[in-house]
């Protein structure tokens, strides 16, 4: 059963520099239970050159270690340059490509390709459709309860469902860049100032309450989403993939935990102990699942 | 539309506001049902089947277009509702039906093919690529653009398209991509998307303490007033948080979109329709804001430039802007 669960690296969200992106993806490449990793810039395409040839290489770096790799388009495309960038990304890339903004579909018609989370996907008649256009992978957005997810997976037919099982939940994008914003700089002069946050800057109430992580454009929540007690429930309910949203963690750590759970070594207690020590700068939520407030998180 | 005047395209939460509206010059009327078909899903608002009827035969004596919102994102395992949302408003007579879900735009134009479809703003279709797609799939007779885009990037938007486009002339300013947005859901299970509500009102609760008002949505503070400071309503993204060691409004001013002084640059940029927010506003506000933009709208017709001092004082905490149309907004 678990050759047929599988586990994805998202990705990654955050403005890291190059040299800690290159050494991180070679560390996923060499120790990483991980079957697909999503490489792309999804956030902001001004970062893009900033990091120059290291996905291509980390492309193949992760290739040779048989991990399937994905390309992970901008989740909002406003210009022309950002339309240029996404067509030129469906046409240059041999693997997958994952849409996470509708405006790539058309380029990615009638060939199999991804649907990730910033793509609304919310009921089986939109779900049919896509499948339909040739989607043949599709990450659920965040806010789906268990309920609908099953309902999901009972029309998906061949397409896979994935659901991120960990990692900060992105809950809006604008075109406004709120780290610029913070700063006191506009989005045009905006000096990069979110590679001070390498997991997002801390958003809280006026109360003190961790709240919401700002990357650039992107909303992310403050907590991590963890639903490792939830594995039987999704696998019961159709889902065969899991993604793992990028930290600046030990990822490997992470992915070994999911790992052995996918491979039904069901430690839960020490599983949850890993997660919340590896990724202890947030607390984990769950509520999304569980059809309450998503920043909740519900012991079971 | 008149002579090349911008169509004005107006809320109706109401029956009556649907009257005032019609009555205060409004060319359309957009409405919802009394469910969570539609984005504006509050208590007491919205309209039955027989409403909308009645509404319809009023507003067409007038010359009026009535169009109705169908613009949530159907359940999984329930997509009743919305089919009989868009089955009513064709059987009824509506204009149009203003639609964001694929698979509901897909029912509509396999359904009801002779039925005109506006892709909602909730679709979030901000370039042309985008607009292509769902007019070349389903069919869509206009784009209702989000509120993300510049004046220049509306006009080259018109430029590649043969769409026509509406764009949000006044009132309420989301500053995230619309339809993209969870922040709602993530503080109270409830959100825009799926239940047609944005920071809804009966997870608000107001605290007294030291001397401040304290407004709270779900299980955090969403802003403080001091006393005598005007308390407005907490919509999330309008709140004041704490980052880097500053509290400010992060995301947005309490501030109201108005497009009235820019109104000859969007006809300019090819724009046919303007929006006005509001389906959750009374009476009374409708009347007055519609006969302004009609003032307004009519004078840039002629070539003038409109007045818009009577807007001004109707704005949200008195405080305007022309949001991300212009680019310093960003």
């Amino acid at each position: 059963m678990s050759d047929s669960l599988k586990l994805t690296l998202g990705p990654l969200l955050f403005n890291w520099p190059a040299d800690q992106v290159a050494e991180f993806y070679g560390r996923i490449a060499e120790l990483a239970p991980v079957d697909t990793v999503c490489l792309g810039e999804v956030v902001c395409q001004k970062r893009e050159p900033l990091l120059g040839g290291t996905l291509a290489e980390a492309a193949g770096q992760l290739a040779d270690a048989g991990k399937e790799v994905v390309w992970s388009g901008y989740g909002l495309i406003a210009d022309e340059k950002d339309m240029a960038a996404t067509k030129g990304l469906a046409e240059s890339s041999e693997g997958l490509v994952e849409a996470n903004d509708i405006t790539a579909l058309p380029f990615l018609q009638g060939r199999p390709h991804a649907i990730g989370p910033l793509v609304n996907v919310y009921n089986e008649d939109t779900l049919r459709w896509l499948v339909a256009r040739g989607a043949t992978r599709i990450c659920l957005a965040p806010e789906l309860s268990r309920d609908a997810i099953a309902r999901l997976t009972e029309a998906a037919g061949e397409a896979e469902l994935e659901v991120q099982v960990f990692g900060r939940l992105p809950l809006a994008l604008s075109a406004r860049c709120y780290h610029a914003r913070a700063h006191g700089l506009h989005k045009d002069g905006c000096q990069y100032v979110c590679d001070r946050d390498p997991d997002g800057m801390a958003v809280d109430t006026l109360d003190n309450e961790h709240f919401l992580a700002v990357n650039g454009i992107q909303t992310l929540s403050h907590s991590i989403v963890e639903l490792s007690a939830e594995i039987d429930d999704l696998i019961g309910i159709g889902v065969t993939r899991f993604r793992l949203s990028p930290h600046h963690v030990d990822m490997v750590a992470i992915a070994h935990v999911w790992r052995d759970l996918l491979e039904g070594k069901r430690d839960l207690p020490r599983a949850r102990r890993i997660i919340q020590t590896v990724a202890a700068f947030a607390p984990p939520s769950n509520g999304y699942f569980h059809a309450r407030p998503g920043a909740v998180a519900l012991n079971n | 539309m008149t002579g090349g005047a911008l169509e004005l395209v107006c809320p109706a939460g109401t029956p009556a506001s649907l009257r005032a509206a019609v009555d205060a010059g409004a060319d359309a009327i957009y409405l919802g049902f009394r469910d969570e078909t539609n984005a504006r899903n509050f208590p007491g608002l919205n309209f039955s089947r027989d409403e909308l009827a009645d509404g319809i035969k009023y507003a067409g004596s007038k010359g009026v277009k009535v169009l109705v919102a169908i613009n949530t994102y159907p359940r999984a395992g329930n997509p009743g509702p919305w089919r009989a949302a868009v089955d009513d408003a064709a059987r009824l007579g509506a204009w149009a039906v203003i639609l964001a879900d694929i698979g509901l735009l897909d029912y509509a134009r396999q359904n009801h093919p002779d039925l005109r479809r506006h892709l909602s703003v909730q679709a979030s279709a901000a370039n042309a690529q985008a607009i292509k797609f769902y007019c070349d799939e389903f069919g869509v007779k206009r784009v209702v653009l989000p509120r993300v885009l510049t004046v220049d990037e509306i006009a080259r938007i018109n430029d590649a398209v043969e769409v026509e486009t509406e764009v949000f002339a006044f009132g309420g300013m989301c500053v995230m991509a619309e339809g993209r947005c969870l922040l709602s859901s993530y503080a109270t299970g409830e959100s825009p998307n799926m239940n047609g509500v944005c920071s809804p009102a009966e997870h608000i609760h107001y605290e007294e303490r030291d001397g401040q008002l304290v407004s709270r949505l779900g299980d955090f503070t969403i802003n403080k007033f001091r006393e005598g400071e005007p308390a407005g309503y907490p919509t999330l993204c309008k709140g004041r948080f704490r980052a880097c060691s500053r509290d400010s409004y992060l995301f947005e001013e309490p501030v109201s979109l108005d497009v009235s002084n820019i109104l000859p640059d969007l006809m300019k940029a090819g724009v046919t329709a303007l929006k006005i927010e509001g389906r959750q506003r009374g009476k009374a506000y409708v009347a007055q804001v519609v006969s302004a933009f009609r003032r307004a709208v009519d004078a840039a017709a002629r070539g003038e430039q409109p007045d818009t001092a009577d807007l001004a004082s109707i704005t949200e905490g008195g405080q305007q802007s022309t949001g991300a149309y212009e680019k310093g907004w960003r």
